[in-house]
């Protein structure tokens, strides 16, 4: 498995070196619905690749016989420091401070890509190498490079072949889950060779052959990056110290190679001390890749000397977090440690698949996350607090103890009745959607592209236009996609053709 | 307004109750009733465990007395021309002709230590419970990128003193200031099919030697800083 997407994970769709104005990581519409077509061997994999880990991760979490008290320190640590967020951030910047390392807060997504832009800048580099991280995903910060005229790699192996097919993530923990072998095989030939050391000749489909290829094809990368960007799964408010956890190598090549190192981080990730570690490197392996302990988990304190990168950035960000924080109910979305066990027993995220999520988040926590994350104003947004049978299983399986289907009842008030909500830090009242019933809602995600192929394509061509200026921001109703640089991807099949589908052959 | 004035204010507003003060809490609230072991072990038991899921986890592991090293790391080591290694091991190295050593230095370009066959080091401890060695940068270990880089790592865990059990025993014998590195396993993948594969971009091949009692050093923890 490819890792923890926590910390990492920028799937840099839409940062493809070379990718013109119009390719947003969004598939043309004819593309978009060819795609469509190959659903059977997309959920076919899906339905393989959950179930699989689903029965691994039991294994591995029942060896464990405190497992629940471990999931209980666990959310009561992440709702303890939440509650202080304040106190444990400005102690973690006084650690990081002191252990030579600078911080910055970014208040949203464009905020960290200029820190992000002009900390590279400062480097006079124009390639950086990118351990994933879905926080840079969420900012959209491999376009704003490119903009910039910085190239962003993305070096998870899962993440490449994303990168290099043009495509978008469908799993949180593997996001190349939709491509097959000789899938990846056929890319590696075509595209290696336009941005670096190319696929060896002859190339097979062996995965072994493959991730050779791969490696030979990044190591040249990493030899010579002098920036790394990175995200993480966790920091100590009281040591100052950074940790990543992932399989690869990839993430220690980025952590430890380059002169530079910016790391990109949600808020929400801080915990108070370093002791507190010891309750999530039992649960997060667990439960993201079924391991008692991924292979490679590195922790670093601001620099060291001769021993790692010489200069240490933190982009401490917000970009509505805060927000969710301020609703009582929702916050505890925030607790998420991203190791992906919901999406892995979800019925809906089996059929539909993480595309269908519109969003970096996908999957049960992406219906709670991202709603709150962006607000309810958009379509997709309004719709995904309906993405869900309420079942209750994401609830069993969360390793904090995340009551997913409460939220998603409290959400789906809120879009159906209106009510308080907090926006960009300033309490408002929302009032409920217009022409709003639940069913609608609960469809739009899926019909909006088939219903409105010429409204996407309309806000392709603004959002290109956009992109040249400097805040690149759609006004109205295209601010949501471009407020995330995430497009909402046609999905495998709408909910509603599942529904009846699925109703039509079981009744 | 910074941008982190900003922040706080906002988490000010959303944490602190209507009318109400932001709390004072201390973590105190949080339960630790969760296990600091999961099952009793003696040393010999503790160390059987860390071996069997280091080798569940596709490390290779061996079992040497301090005697027998030299001779171990000769064969680990058959075929490889370059060994990379922190100078607090040098004495340790099996005195083959063929064989180039490389010191670390800080000088080092990483293609030069691309060049490396193999790297051989110490660790700080090793947890039985999760298969795991932790390197913290010690003098017998190296820059973090020695274990990284070249293919194969061979790594010496002195057992029973470096094996604690468990990660809650372990954190405390940590020190969180010096850059930490922890191992299961070789680089492993399975982004293709969810078929494993190992040695993406970490080393391909690691080998975990257990050194036995005529080897004994400190405790872990008890290592100078
Ligand atoms: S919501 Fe819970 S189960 Fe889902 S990814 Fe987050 S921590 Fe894991």
């Amino acid at each position: 498995m490819t890792g923890f997407r926590g910390a990492t994970g920028a799937p840099g769709t839409t940062g493809t070196p070379g990718t013109t104005g119009t390719h947003l990581g969004m598939p043309a519409f004819p593309e978009a619905a060819r795609e469509a077509v190959r659903d059977g061997v997309l959920r076919a994999n899906l339905r393989h690749a959950t179930h699989t880990i689903r029965d691994k991760r039991a294994r591995a979490v029942a060896e464990l016989a405190d497992w629940d008290r471990l999931r209980a320190a666990g959310k009561a640590v992440k709702d303890h420091t939440l509650r202080h967020l304040d106190r444990y951030l400005l102690q973690l910047e006084a650690a990081v401070t002191a252990a030579g390392g600078t911080v910055h807060w970014a208040v949203d997504a464009d905020e960290a890509n200029r820190i992000v832009t002009e900390l590279v800048r400062a480097t006079g580099e124009r390639e950086v190498v990118k351990v994933k991280s879905m926080a840079t995903q969420e900012i959209g910060l491999n376009e704003a490079l490119e903009a910039a005229g910085i190239t962003a790699y993305e070096t998870d192996l899962a993440e490449l072949i994303v990168q290099l097919g043009h495509d978008r993530p469908s799993h949180i923990l593997v996001p190349a889950i939709h491509r097959n072998r000789s899938e990846i095989r056929d890319l590696f030939r075509a595209e290696m060779g336009r941005w670096g050391r190319p696929a060896p000749d002859p190339l097979g489909d062996d995965p072994r052959e493959l991730a050779e290829a791969a490696r030979l094809h990044l190591r040249e990368k990493f030899l010579r990056a002098k920036v790394a960007v990175s995200g993480a799964n966790f920091m100590v408010a009281e040591t100052g110290t950074i940790v990543v956890l992932e399989s690869e190598g990839n993430g220690r090549m980025c952590l430890t190679l380059p002169e530079t190192l910016i790391s990109v981080v949600g808020i929400e990730k801080v915990v108070p001390t370093f002791r507190d570690l010891e309750i999530f490197l039992q649960t997060l392996p667990r439960s993201s890749t079924a391991e008692r302990m991924n292979p490679y988990t590195t922790m670093w304190t601001g620099t060291t000397d001769g021993d790692g990168p010489s200069a240490f950035h933190l982009v401490l960000l917000d970009n509505g977090r805060t927000d969710t924080l301020a609703d009582e109910t929702g916050r505890q979305a925030l607790r998420c440690i991203r190791c992906s066990a919901c999406l892995n027993v979800c019925p809906v995220y089996e059929r539909a698949g993480g595309h269908a999520y519109g969003s970096v988040y996908p999957g049960p926590i992406g219906a709670v996350l991202s709603p709150q994350l962006r607000g309810t104003a958009s379509e997709i947004d309004a719709s995904l607090p309906y993405a869900s049978t309420l079942c209750g299983a994401c609830y069993d399986v969360c390793p904090v103890a995340i009551d997913i289907p409460d939220i998603l009842v409290h959400l789906r008030e809120r879009v159906a009745q209106g009510g308080p909500a907090t926006r960009d830090g300033i309490r408002v009242r929302i009032r409920p959607a217009r022409r709003h019933t639940a069913e609608r809602a609960a469809v739009r995600a899926s019909r909006l592209l088939l219903d409105r192929p010429g409204a996407l394509r309309a806000g392709e061509r603004l959002l290109a236009r956009a992109r040249r200026l400097a805040p690149r921001r759609l006004p109205g109703p295209g601010r949501a996609w471009t407020d995330t640089r995430e497009l909402p991807l046609l999905p495998a099949e709408s909910f509603r053709d599942w529904w009846t589908r699925e109703r039509g052959t079981s009744q | 307004m910074t941008g982190k004035d900003r922040i706080l204010a906002r988490i000010r507003r959303a944490v602190t109750p209507p009318g109400g003060q932001a709390g004072t809490g201390t973590g105190a609230d949080v339960p630790r009733d969760y296990l600091r072991v999961h099952g009793a072990r003696t040393p010999d038991e503790r160390v059987d465990l860390l071996a069997a899921n280091l080798a569940e986890y596709r490390a290779r592991v061996h079992r040497t007395d301090g005697d027998g090293l030299r001779d171990l790391l000769g064969r680990l080591l058959a075929d490889a021309a370059t060994v990379q290694l922190p100078p607090a091991l040098g004495h340790r190295l099996p005195s083959e002709p063929s064989l180039t050593f490389v010191p670390d230095r800080a000088a080092q370009t990483p293609r030069e230590l691309d060049r490396v066959d193999a790297v051989v080091t110490g660790c700080a401890l090793a947890i039985a419970e999760t298969g795991t060695i932790v390197l913290d940068g010690g003098p017998d270990q190296g820059r973090r990128r020695i274990t990284l880089v070249p293919d194969h790592h061979i790594c010496l865990v002195r057992v029973p003193d470096q094996v604690v059990d468990s990660v809650p025993e372990a954190l405390p014998l940590l020190d969180p200031r010096r850059p930490l590195t922890w191992i299961s396993g070789p680089s492993a993948t399975s982004d293709i099919e969810l078929e494993r594969v190992e040695g993406v971009h970490g080393p391909r091949r690691l080998d975990v030697v257990l050194v036995g009692a005529s080897d004994r050093g400190r405790r872990p923890g008890a290592r100078e800083r």
